[in-house]
């Protein structure tokens, strides 16, 4: 009971600081510079309606390269944590027929939209880690309907690491064209898709590496999702 | 005076840091973990808001000026994935808790055994 009370009394103490630290903070005002800019040069320099997308793949295009690394890293991580020797899935109970066929029904549909997330990243709301983590839900699916279910590791393996070799390598084709990393080159120098902003095919190398990421994300969260769901066999 | 964006923001860090601090079972405990991220996300997306104006997609009838600061909706988007990223480890993590001392409860588990 001490210990709750201490707890509350801690809430409250943090509560009030933050409140009074944001307090001075202005809401629903324009306070962006960069912003502002990112906003007003955004169909010019890159291509994307999507001006989040933009700034995440674009003009912060290097930054996603590390969250790329840091996923994998989380990836490969719980991989190391959970190995073991022999590991199978121990599952004993078939899902319910609603489940199965419903599953059986959805999983190319679930797997259609998350490809339509990633492709349309630099048109719609959305982009290359929704997409892929939309992907990873058709494979949790196949895992809860399906007992004996397995990804095929080795094809996601492979998929995996030339999705990451390929972002690099977009990112070096960039600097041995335009002079430094992540170089837009599709859009900069063959102005590709600059008469039909808006369209599918714009947005410089912006899909390409929304599809890239959403390979490289729907196969790192259906890993993680195979490692945590297999046990070790004893035998 | 203070948004009722930033209030629900607080709101749920201060839930989740009380998980945080007093439930003993390790997955609520990282439930916590996960509700305090969701209000620093919102607290992030809601310090990019200006009133009136939507989505940054610069779409028809939607030009630079009508459109909301595209900044932090990039942070939030790194920070989902990095918080994906430490549950991920996280729950692993628990697991090899839960198979090498048969329990989750915190208080039991600080008893170190060799």
């Amino acid at each position: 009971m001490l210990k709750r009370a201490l707890a509350i009394i801690l809430l409250l103490i943090v509560g009030y600081w933050l409140a009074q630290g944001l307090a001075g903070v202005p809401f629903g005002q324009d306070k962006m510079l960069v912003g502002q800019y990112y906003l007003d040069n955004v169909k010019q320099q890159t291509g994307a309606v999507n001006a989040v997308t933009a700034v995440v793949v674009n003009y912060r295009g290097f930054d996603t390269l590390g969250e790329v690394t840091v996923l994998f890293i989380a990836s490969t991580g719980v991989g190391a944590l959970l190995w073991r020797k022999k590991k199978k899935r121990s599952a004993k109970t078939e899902g319910s027929i609603v489940l199965t066929t419903g599953t059986r029904l959805l999983v190319p549909f679930v797997m259609l939209f998350g490809a339509y997330i990633f492709i349309h990243g630099h048109l719609t709301p959305g982009g290359g880690f929704p997409g892929g983590a939309t992907i990873a839900t058709a494979f949790l699916l196949l895992y809860l309907a399906f007992i004996t279910y397995e990804i095929p590791h080795k094809s996601f393996e492979k998929t995996e690491g030339l999705a990451g070799m390929g972002y690099v390598l977009v990112g070096l084709i960039g600097l041995a064209i335009g002079g430094y990393f992540l170089f837009d080159w599709i859009w900069q120098t063959w102005n590709f898709g600059t008469e039909n902003v808006g369209r599918l095919l714009s947005g410089g190398f912006i899909p390409i590496i929304y599809t890239i990421i959403g390979l490289k994300v729907g196969t790192e969260l259906s890993g993680i999702i195979d490692n945590m769901l297999k046990e070790e066999v004893s035998e | 005076m203070i948004s009722v964006y930033y209030f629900g923001a607080i709101a749920l860090i201060l839930v989740g840091l009380y998980a945080i601090l007093v439930k003993k079972n390790l997955l609520k405990v990282l439930i916590g973990l996960s509700i305090m991220e969701t209000g620093v996300n919102l607290l992030l997306i809601s310090v990019g808001y200006v009133s009136g104006r939507s989505a940054p997609i610069l779409s028809e009838g939607i030009g630079p000026n009508q459109a909301v600061d595209p900044i932090p909706q990039a942070l939030v988007l790194t920070a989902i994935v990095i918080g994906v990223a430490t549950t991920a480890m996280a729950l692993s993590v628990a697991m090899l808790i839960y198979e090498k001392y048969g329990t989750l409860n915190i208080e039991e588990i600080r008893r170190l055994r060799g």
